[in-house]
């Protein structure tokens, strides 16, 4: 039995809003499925599973805002014995999560976190991947019911053999709308059964959140909140030291000109994908860079998630992960890259790449700064800072030429390592960009 | 493709690289990466919308004649009539 729970997307999360269900009772949902979207704040992610099985019970409904850690739904795994006693939705988030108790205005306590699923709770379902415990739905009916935030396991069938139809679903959400709901909370549904005269009022895959959806100026000031508090607690707890290197990227530069020209616009690689390659095979020389600081003990990571600070162009960012960068081929490091700021952007990352990076690179060199000083995301233990690559004069074997240059930064917690393993990551990095053809 | 369906479609190429933009702002004569904070990633994205939408490659070392909406359309209008 696997309790899917409100996921920390980002140390500085401390709740967040299910905006929607990509799942119904009965569904079958395989490791890695993007099965909800949450608010951060922030953003909103898509939150993959990491159970395989079959759903039994949806704890909380779209709309609802609850704390990190809370059970979202309950997933019987594969290969499992059906239980007879689900766990109790109405309790709190089990993995106390810093913070999490604040509850802010507007808030759903946890206590009140969702309606009980009453017959999945009760009724075990035969097979692994079975569909016998499923409630006979129509599919309109139930895009009909996720357009009104109505979870169908309330809604009591009166079709054929009991099929919940679509005129089961308005009548559950005219009849919550006025019963149930807060005052809040009732504009989407009263709308949308207030006008049941279209034969399809509301578009397959669209949503309407019993929370109304931040604007655009709230999410600002969110996302700049969330910033400062993980960058105070940076400053305030981490112990930085920084160190600097000039490096001589004419070889870089050349091989990418070079390649570049011969290739379709499409596979053109920009300098940044060559830096994050070369970061993350540096690092596997340095494995006591990646990791986190958690609990007083420093923690490695077992893989290189490369944590990429993406500019949002209205102000602030973020810095989701490219996974395993250190075993991706150039190529797909790049169509990562570019597919990662876009979704950065656009809106639609995922929850693992919120959660996971390992460590974070951070690339001032668009804006012409040559050298960038960064802060630490906790609970990472460092950053590697990237500046403008521009032409300086450089002296090699005692003769002076016009070089193309880029200072790469490294800031690191010394509660992990001295600047004498920070000096070989950042020499690492040199060797490696000098021989770019290996990257 | 005359220039007025080119200026259409460099302004959705630019819509789809920049979401966020209001197109009706924008000044066409004005460098996209000071007026919208267009980066290497958007500029590169830029080629290769364009790309798709009328066939013509901006190599690398074009990029500096695309970098305005003036400059997409006059650098598209040429490298259609040349073909």
């Amino acid at each position: 039995m696997a309790e899917f729970r409100m996921p920390s997307l980002g140390a500085d999360m401390d709740a967040g809003t299910l905006v929607a269900w990509h799942l119904a009772v009965g569904d079958h949902v395989t490791r890695g499925d993007i099965v909800a979207e949450v608010d951060t704040d922030k953003s909103v992610i898509d939150v993959e599973t990491f159970a395989t099985g079959t759903v039994e019970a949806i704890l909380v409904s779209e709309g609802q805002r609850v704390p990190v850690g809370t059970p979202l739904a309950i997933i019987r795994e594969d290969a499992e014995v059906p239980q007879k006693d689900v766990v109790a939705p109405h309790e709190g988030p089990a993995a106390p999560h810093e913070g999490a108790a604040a509850t802010r205005e507007g808030a759903v306590p946890a206590h009140e976190a969702g309606p009980a699923v009453r017959d999945a709770a009760g009724a075990p379902v035969p097979g692994p991947d079975s569909r016998a415990g499923r409630r006979p739905v129509s599919p309109l009916a139930r895009r009909h019911a996720r357009s009104l935030g109505v979870d169908l396991a309330d809604v009591t069938g009166t079709g054929p053999d009991g099929v919940v139809t679509t005129a089961d679903v308005e009548r559950f959400a005219a009849a919550r709308g006025t019963a149930e709901r807060g005052p809040a909370e009732r504009g989407p549904a009263e709308r949308a059964t207030a006008e049941p005269g279209g034969a399809e009022p509301v578009a397959a895959g669209q949503v309407a959140p019993a929370r109304a959806p931040l604007s655009g100026a709230e999410r600002q000031s969110a996302l700049r909140r969330a910033v400062a508090a993980s960058m105070a607690r940076s400053k305030r707890e981490i112990p930085h030291y920084y160190l600097a290197t000039d490096v001589d990227a004419s070889r870089a530069v050349r091989w990418l000109d070079d390649r570049n020209r011969v290739l379709p616009v499409t596979q053109r690689v920009l300098p940044a994908a060559l830096l994050l390659k070369a970061t993350a095979l540096a690092l596997r020389e340095t494995p006591d860079l990646n990791g986190f600081w958690e609990d007083g003990a420093f923690r490695a990571a077992e893989h290189v998630h490369l944590g990429v600070a993406v500019a949002l162009r209205g102000g602030g960012l973020v810095a989701p992960a490219i996974h395993d960068a250190d075993l991706l081929p150039l190529d797909d490091l790049m169509t990562r890259l570019r597919d990662l700021v876009g979704r950065a952007r656009a809106g639609g990352l995922r929850s693992s790449e919120m959660s996971d990076p390992t460590i974070t690179v951070t690339s001032l060199g668009d804006q012409g700064v040559d050298l960038v000083m960064p802060v630490i995301y906790p609970p990472q233990v460092a950053i590697v800072g990237i500046g403008r690559i521009r032409e300086r004069p450089w002296a090699v074997d005692g003769m002076l030429g016009v070089r193309p240059i880029v200072t790469l930064t490294l800031a690191a917690d010394h509660r992990v390592t001295d600047g004498h393993r920070g000096a070989q990551f950042l020499t690492a990095l040199d060797r490696l960009l000098q021989d770019p053809e290996a990257l | 493709m005359d220039e007025t369906t080119i200026r259409s479609t460099v302004l959705r190429v630019l819509g789809e690289v920049a979401p966020e933009v209001e197109l009706g702002t924008v000044d066409p004569a004005e460098d996209l990466r000071d007026q919208l904070d267009l980066d290497s990633m958007d500029i590169l994205n830029l080629a290769i919308g364009l790309f798709q939408a009328t066939g013509v490659e901006v190599p690398e070392r074009d990029y500096a004649r695309i970098v305005t909406v003036d400059g997409c359309v006059a650098y598209l209008a040429a490298a259609l009539a040349s073909t």
